[in-house]
Order: C-alpha cells, then sequence, then structure tokens
C-alpha cells in the first residue's frame, strides 16, 4: 500500500470489531478520517460510539481488525499519546484538585503543554482557578477538560459526547473554541453526540453508527450530493426502486416518498426532487437499521420512517 | 460588516445559511461593492461554524460573482443585488403584497403557512405553469 497515503489519514480503522462475550459492541469497522477533517459521530446510545472512540484512544483493544491513528497503531500509546486528546464522556479529573491544580498536573504530565492557551481559555470562559474540580458545574468540569485536551496542542482530538450536560451558551462557546483551534492548528477531529443538530454547523465529515456498525462515513457535502429526496406516484415506484439503491421509502395512499442513494442524476417525468437536510438522510439509516434489528420499532416510527425494503 | 448567524434545524445546510445571508444583504443594500466579508476566522469564532463550511460559502459566492477574494486581504464585495427597478414600483408592489398578507391573516394562515404557499406557487411559475390571474 501505498505509504503517504497511509499517513494521510489521522484515522484507519480496518475490520475494526469489539466483543464483550457474545455481545459486539462494535464491528465490521471500516473507516478512514482524513487528516485536518472535523467528523462527527452520530448514533443512538448504544450504538458502539464509545466504544470506537476508546478503541481510537488506545484504551480498549480490537477483538478483530485494527485501527491506526495518524499513521501508528493505537496499540502504541507511548507513541500516540502524545499527539491524541481524548475528552470522555464522564470527564475524568481529579475531583479533588482545584482547577489551577489540574492545570499544574497538565503541565507536567506533557511534554507539549501550551500554557497560554491554558491561561486564556480558563480566563475566557471564567474559571475559578481555587475551585476544586469536583465543585464545578456539570459544563465547567467538562470545559476544563476540553482545556485539558486542547493545551496538550494534540494533533487528534477525540470528544466523548462533549455537549451532553451542559447548557446551550458554554456548549456554543466550546463549539467556537474548538473550531478557532481547528482552523489555526489544522486539527482533525472527531466528536460524538446523539444529537445531529449540535454537530451539524462544526463537521465535514459524518460516521452514522447503528446497531454496532457503521452505516454511513463520509464528507457531508458528499453525502448531501449522493442522496437524494423524490416524491412521486407509487404505481412507479418499482421502476424508481430498480434503477436506484433505496435507502428508504414510504407510502401513503398514491404518493410515495423515497430517499435514494446514487452518485447519478436522477431525472424522472413524474418523480420531484425534494430539499434535503442532513437530519433527514442520518434518520433514515437510523431508522433502516433499528426496524431490521428491532421489528416493534417500526410501529412507533412515524409514517415516513416505516420503510418499505424493496 | 455583516454578521452571520446560524439557524439549527431548519433544514438548509449551514453554507447555504452563509450563502443566503449574504444575498439577503445585498439585496437589501446592507453590503455594497467594495464591502468587506467578515475573515473566516472571524466567523468561526463567532458563531461556532467548520472553517471549510465558510470557504465553501465564500467560494460558492465568488463563483456566482458576487465577492473576490483578494490573496491576502480578505473578501470583498463585487456586485450588488440591490433591486434597480424604480423605486416607486417597488413600493406599490410592497402594497399590494402587504394588503394580500392582511388577507391571508384575516383568513387564520400563519407565517409558516403563508411561506409554504409562497415558495409552492412561485415554484410553479418558475417551472413554467402560467400564473392564473383572476
Amino acid at each position: 500500500m501505498d505509504r503517504g497515503k497511509v499517513v494521510s489519514n489521522a484515522l484507519h480503522a480496518q475490520q475494526l470489531g469489539k466483543r464483550y462475550g457474545a455481545h459486539w459492541a462494535l464491528r465490521n469497522c471500516n473507516i478512514q478520517l482524513p487528516r485536518g477533517c472535523i467528523a462527527g459521530l452520530v448514533g443512538n446510545n448504544g450504538a458502539g460510539k464509545t466504544t470506537l472512540l476508546h478503541l481510537a484512544a488506545g484504551l480498549l483493544r480490537p477483538s478483530t481488525g485494527s485501527i491506526e491513528m495518524l499513521g501508528t497503531p493505537s496499540h502504541n500509546m507511548a507513541m500516540l499519546l502524545p499527539h491524541i486528546g481524548f475528552v470522555a464522556q464522564e470527564c475524568s479529573l481529579y475531583r479533588q484538585f482545584t482547577v489551577s491544580e489540574t492545570l499544574i498536573a497538565g503541565r507536567k504530565l506533557n511534554p507539549a503543554w501550551d500554557e497560554s492557551l491554558a491561561r486564556s481559555l480558563v480566563d475566557r470562559f471564567k474559571l475559578p482557578l481555587k475551585q476544586t474540580i469536583g465543585k464545578l458545574s456539570g459544563g465547567q468540569q467538562a470545559l476544563v477538560a476540553i482545556i485539558m485536551a486542547l493545551a496538550k496542542d494534540p494533533e487528534l482530538l477525540l470528544l466523548d459526547e462533549p455537549f451532553s450536560n451542559i447548557d446551550p451558551l458554554a456548549k456554543h462557546e466550546i463549539g467556537k473554541v474548538i473550531m478557532e483551534l481547528a482552523f489555526e492548528r489544522s486539527l482533525t477531529i472527531l466528536i460524538s453526540s446523539h444529537v445531529l443538530a449540535d454537530l451539524e454547523a462544526l463537521c465535514d465529515y459524518l460516521i452514522i453508527l447503528a446497531a454496532s456498525q457503521v452505516r454511513l462515513a463520509d464528507s457531508i457535502e458528499h453525502i448531501m450530493e449522493q442522496h437524494k429526496l423524490l416524491i412521486g406516484p407509487s404505481e412507479s415506484f418499482d421502476a424508481i426502486a430498480t434503477a436506484y439503491p433505496v435507502i428508504q421509502a414510504s407510502h401513503t395512499g398514491r404518493q410515495s416518498t423515497v430517499l435514494l442513494r446514487t452518485d447519478e442524476a436522477v431525472s424522472h417525468p413524474a418523480w420531484e426532487q425534494q430539499d434535503l437536510a442532513l437530519e433527514t438522510v442520518v434518520l433514515a439509516y437510523l431508522a433502516t437499521q433499528e426496524s431490521s434489528w428491532e421489528a416493534h420499532a417500526s410501529s412507533i416510527l412515524p409514517s415516513f420512517q416505516k420503510e418499505v425494503f424493496s | 460588516m455583516i454578521e452571520f448567524h446560524l439557524e439549527k434545524r431548519t433544514g438548509v445546510a449551514p453554507y447555504m445559511q452563509l450563502v443566503q445571508q449574504v444575498k439577503q444583504a445585498l439585496r437589501l443594500g446592507l453590503l455594497k461593492p467594495g464591502d468587506q466579508l467578515p475573515t473566516v476566522r472571524e466567523v468561526v469564532s463567532k458563531i461556532a461554524i467548520n472553517p471549510n463550511t465558510v470557504f465553501k460559502a465564500y467560494r460558492e459566492l465568488e463563483h456566482e460573482g458576487l465577492v473576490e477574494s483578494r490573496p491576502g486581504l480578505g473578501t470583498f464585495v463585487q456586485k450588488s443585488l440591490a433591486n434597480s427597478s424604480d423605486p416607486d414600483l417597488q413600493e406599490a408592489l410592497r402594497h399590494e403584497l402587504r394588503r394580500w398578507l392582511y388577507k391571508a391573516f384575516e383568513a387564520g394562515l400563519e407565517s409558516e403557512d403563508i411561506t409554504a404557499l409562497f415558495a409552492d406557487t412561485l415554484r410553479q411559475l418558475q417551472k413554467g405553469d402560467k400564473p392564473s390571474l383572476t
């Protein structure tokens, strides 16, 4: 394989899987994240997002396949550690440390520690230096954890649900800080959330996980080019369904709504192409998986999400 | 200078929101030829948006000939979209539109119904359906 190409990936997973007993937390995972991209990892709770991030951070060993970060296998943590910033969902700070002591620990533990960045972010968010971590609000704790990861000056930043438990204002502020640094330092970022709305503006790449498998991993630009939402008469649905791959379809009376995935331009006189939102695509992928996985799920989904497989 | 904002859950892609906001400002005369658009850095640190998305929006505007990027200096407005038609005619149209909107509100339509009706009618017209003037 072309070596240059391998190294240009910030993350490269091949047939990656993680099994706990009989349960696969993640399987058949193939992803190549280009350097410099900001990737969103979406999926329902329990879909395997945290497992993937822990594998990427070297906290878990793969059961199958491999995962390379910045061209180095993730189990080679000694080499990778200084280059990866990881913020776990349950932010892993010492609760008895003050903010100030936490920063000192960061400085002593990380060779490339950026003290001025850490200080400026602590000032910006008005974090109380003398307060212990345990007494900070959930949002403030998340901020400290993110500041610690950023001040390591990593090449790759892994954020597991950074926006849960924090108020909308802090969410927005964190988003701004991360985007600023992404711009200034060409960081690669992988950030998970079960709320697409939190990610859409931040990301240019998207990974959709459902039931422990990657359903889609692509640049958002290509996802939006490739997927087409059409409305037309049910009688000619078969003609469309045989010509193009159908991701999701719903039928109400004489009318059908269909989501296609094709690079070709779709033109059929009776079918009208609709404006498509990224959320529609994501929901379709999450829903298709669920109904084949858990049959009763389809009965509680809105009508558009009840799919008919062609 | 224009200040961007982002609406979540509108279904409109973030880059398209930026494009539309610039065009809207050009139409309303809030942006004029020679005006500078905010730098990517400024937009990113104001509205928490992916830098590539801002680049993409600016590229799109440049492609349409509305702005010009001058390396090392920034992105500048090149063309206005302000309607150059007769101001009296514009005022007359606005007056008619107001009356129509008033009728629509009277009939119990909400803003969203009106927007949908307007967009649908406009689409029909653009597809070449003859306007039925009765």
